[in-house]
């Protein structure tokens, strides 16, 4: 170093601090995309694979119950004679109340508590997409308006509004009316959220760049918008499903759901009430079965979740 | 791996212990693909009342440093070796509880971001009273006596009685004040200020740096800058750090490195820095030069040939007095009016550039959009092509939209995150029913191509694309329909200094190639120099200033051009004299 520096002077060697080209274009492996990125972080996750599995073997236990029991869970194959009987002579899990055999009644309750659980999440979705994103996009008083009547629905727990609509119209008890009723009070939470994730993404400088390129604006909603918003409503959605088949056991526990000739889960819980302290298996097994799917479809939400939000993903 | 470099006393300071010596400091972050080296040997000496500078881009690992030094790294990084002694204990060897003590009482703090580093729900006394009380023993009377001399001292006009308001009251430069106060109100014996002055006006971030200058020198504080700008750098430390993908590339006196820098980075670095020295970028498409590096081209001057063709034609643009006022809400049916643009007027030639610089809420961006048709024109008259931009027929609007587009400044916010790049730049293409799926391809490949990025570029996700390359395809874009005029709206200020530069270069080029015309809203003068043939220089509505781009730099006739010219950081220093 010469002497007239009045500060230390250093420069790098340049072999060991090589340049690269400004702004290089490097692209490691395949194309990826929001979606793409998102399920290779779920993909290697065992829980994901967990939860899928699970949901698989429900929704097969749900198409074809007749693959996993001989045994019809209602009607002439009950014989009360054989009621409360403990496992084994035929019955794995033994025979409840009526003497009907409480496997084959898990087994065929599982159709009624996921369709639904389904259909009741499909609708609520749908509804609720299409009616925040429309109150969010468009604003004004229509926004105001809808979101007004969504808070009115809001206000309303869902299980206290649907027992009122099953009251008033006993004759009309079956798995669709019931998907239907939870779903007239479930939408405005999806909307609520859809609303939100519209509004900030409406804003974004893509969708004033396509206006400016002439774009209409509902083909801006539904082309840019809506796709952008939808990660959070799926998020929502997979928890609502766990929570819609809660609500229809709840219901049926009520006596308010389906009609007792059909096996689902709720009611089997809730006749096994009856006889919680002498016989507890009756209203442990199709309790274990809720659970079980419940926590497959909420855990399943919460992964998607994770993997959508690049920080949840670097803090695991 | 670099194995740092050893560091000699300055001979300057012989015989005096620094106050920070940072010794091949390594910084490693745990991330799902592996462990990352962020920062790989640091080293440098710190001197009690000497200030320096950490200068790098985004990535560089200057802020890693800082926040190692402070303590406050990220829950995923950690110290993977060598030290940083400060008055000669390490901090990166210090306990929770010996480094709470340390921090804020000898190692006072400045962020960046003024508008998020103040709590909303705290009124700015409090905020101050709370650093005060958790460094010093004064208490109630005597501490609320400290909290107005600290905030007097950040240079806070009237104290006393801003105690009681909320950081919403305050502007951007007041609340960086405050910060500055609150980072000093321990008189620490070290200052960490991390891009203190980025997210703020160029005249105000003078006033502030002034300030913080005098406020550090009379506590012979030392101050350690984290910052992109090289101007600023050279200005306000006399020691320089060149940072470079977490290795120092140049370390010494911070005018000896910008007069005569010697690592090929940190000339790269020089070169590219926009100042009132730079020259108007040359297309090497139109001058037939070698197509050299981004700085060979921006010190080309321009030629007196290209100058003396100003034609007499009518003017491809005409702004004529007009003016936007915005009726704001104030809740309720009360409303007030906003006047954004007031009686403005300009005109543009065909295929040259205007660039309309000012502060934030100076208009600059209300032109653009009532330009580009996103709002309705008050009064007065916007002409394009001879034709009234406000009655433009809607059923002809398709064809205004094809000839004027626009880009925008946030490259994450300006491509739609869930499409591919390909899909986006056909957009356009689909939007006005030109061509078909085989033959949008094909564009799509040759406008890439134009913006010097890879065809194989269409299948791919924004996500993958840094920051110049998402504008380099916006740009792209804006280019699918052949318009005539590009509304550049702070198209580079989000960018990097030699991404900026390359991009600038990128535009210079296609305007000659193209000859398209510019419409460059922008509030640094240093980039208006390097691109626009003419400015307009606006403040709070008004048109202050409008002449050629020399005239307005070389003989600047208004009093707040002058500030504002002032104000650049390192304006008065030649970059790269000796080199």
């Amino acid at each position: 170093m010469p002497s007239n520096h009045k500060i230390q002077r250093y420069v790098a060697p340049v072999e060991e601090t090589p340049v690269a080209a400004v702004d290089a274009v490097k692209f490691d492996g395949k194309a990826s995309s929001v979606w793409g990125d998102a399920w290779k972080d779920m993909r290697s996750r065992w829980l994901t694979w967990a939860c899928l599995a699970l949901i698989a073997l429900i929704a097969v236990v749900a198409l074809f119950p007749q693959l996993f029991t001989s045994q019809l869970p209602t009607g002439a194959a009950c014989d009360i004679a054989n009621f409360r009987q403990a496992p084994g002579n035929g019955h794995v899990l033994g025979t409840d109340a009526q003497g009907c055999d409480v496997y084959s009644r898990l087994i065929y309750g599982t159709r009624a508590s996921v369709t639904v659980g389904l259909v009741a999440t499909i609708l609520a979705t749908l509804v609720g997409c299409v009616i925040g994103a429309i109150a969010g996009f468009y604003g004004g008083w229509l926004d105001a308006v809808v979101s007004r009547l969504g808070d009115i629905f809001f206000a309303i727990p869902t299980v206290l509004g649907a027992i009122v609509v099953m009251q008033v119209m006993p004759w009309e008890r079956n798995a669709l009316t019931l998907a239907i009723v939870l779903a007239v009070f479930g939408w405005p939470q999806i909307a609520r959220i859809m609303r939100g994730a519209v509004l900030s993404a409406k804003n974004a400088d893509y969708v004033t760049a396509s206006i400016a390129l002439g774009v209409s604006r509902a083909k801006i909603l539904v082309k840019h918008v809506v796709p952008n918003s939808l990660a959070p409503v799926i998020v929502i959605a997979t928890v609502s499903l766990g929570v819609f088949i809660v609500s229809e056991a709840s219901l049926s526990f009520l006596g308010l759901g389906l009609p007792l000739s059909t096996a689902s889960w709720g009611a089997d819980i809730s006749a096994g009430r009856a006889t919680l302290r002498t016989d507890p298996a009756l209203i442990f097994w199709p309790s274990l079965a809720l659970a079980l799917t419940v926590l497959a479809f909420m855990t399943l939400g919460d992964i998607v979740r994770d993997a959508l939000d690049p920080k949840a993903r670097a803090r695991r | 791996m670099s194995e740092g470099f050893t560091i000699t006393p300055d001979p300057s300071r012989e015989g005096e212990t620094p106050l920070l010596q940072v010794r091949d400091l390594q910084i490693t972050f745990k991330t799902v693909g592996g462990e990352v080296n962020a920062v790989r040997g640091v080293s440098f000496d710190l001197y009690q009342g000497e200030n320096l500078a950490i200068v790098g881009e985004s990535g560089s690992g200057k802020s890693t440093t800082a926040t190692a030094i402070l303590d406050l790294l990220a829950e995923n990084g950690r110290v993977s070796g060598g030290s940083a002694l400060f008055n000669g204990k390490d901090l990166t060897k210090l306990s929770r509880k010996e480094m709470e003590h340390i921090r804020g009482r000898e190692i006072g703090y400045v962020p960046q971001d003024p508008m998020s580093n103040l709590n909303p729900v705290w009124n700015v006394g409090f905020q101050v009273k709370e650093t005060i009380e958790a460094n010093t023993s004064l208490r109630g009377k005597a501490a609320k006596d400290r909290v107005i001399e600290v905030l007097k001292e950040a240079g806070l006009p009237d104290p006393a009685s801003r105690l009681r308001q909320y950081p919403n009251q305050f502007s951007g430069g007041m609340r960086q004040r405050v910060l500055i106060g609150i980072g000093m109100s321990a008189r620490p014996k070290l200052l960490v200020a991390d891009e203190p002055t980025s997210a703020l006006d160029v005249t105000v971030q003078r006033r502030i740096l002034d300030h913080l200058g005098t406020l550090t020198r009379e506590h012979g504080t030392s101050v350690l800058f984290i910052t992109h700008d090289l101007g600023l750098a050279a200005e306000r430390a006399e020691k320089l750090v060149v940072m470079y993908k977490g290795q120092v590339v140049e370390y010494g006196d911070s005018k000896e490195i910008l007069a005569d820098p010697q690592h090929p980075y940190t000339k790269r670095l020089v070169a590219a820095a926009p100042s009132l020295a730079s020259r108007r970028i040359q297309s090497a498409v139109e001058g037939k030069s070698t197509p050299g590096t981004v700085g060979d081209a921006i010190a080309v001057a321009r030629s007196e040939a290209a100058q003396s063709e100003v034609a007499t034609e009518a003017p491809l643009i005409s702004v004529d007095n007009v003016t936007k006022i915005y009726n704001i809400s104030q809740g309720g049916f009360r409303k007030t009016q906003f006047k954004a643009a007031d009686n403005v007027s300009f005109q543009i030639a065909k295929g040259k550039t205007m660039a309309i610089v000012g502060e934030s809420g100076s208009g600059k961006s209300t032109i653009a959009k009532l330009f580009l048709k996103l709002e309705d024109i008050t009064s007065g008259t916007m002409t394009f092509d001879g034709r009234d931009v406000g009655s433009w027929p809607k059923r002809e609007l398709l064809e205004f939209r094809r000839r004027v587009q626009p880009v925008f400044q946030d490259p994450y916010g300006t491509l739609d995150p869930m499409r591919s790049i390909g899909a986006s730049i056909a957009e356009p293409l689909q939007t006005h029913g030109i061509g078909d799926k085989a033959s949008n391809r094909k564009t799509v490949a040759e406008l890439l191509e134009q913006v010097s990025l890879p065809a194989d570029m269409a299948n791919r996700y924004p996500n993958e694309l840094s920051g110049g390359q998402r504008q380099r395809v916006a740009i792209a874009r804006a280019l699918a329909l052949k318009p005539e005029v590009l509304v550049l709206d702070e198209a580079v200020s989000a960018l990097d200094v030699l991404v900026q530069a390359q991009v600038l270069q990128l535009l210079a080029d296609l305007q000659a190639e193209l000859d398209l015309t510019y419409l460059f809203i922008t509030h640094d003068l240093g980039v208006v120099r390097m691109v626009a043939d003419d400015v307009t220089v606006m403040r709070q509505g008004q048109v202050v200033e409008a002449a050629s781009t020399d005239e307005v730099f070389e003989n600047p006739k208004e009093q707040y051009t002058i500030d504002l010219l002032v104000a650049i950081p390192g304006g008065k220093f030649e970059f790269g004299k000796s080199a």
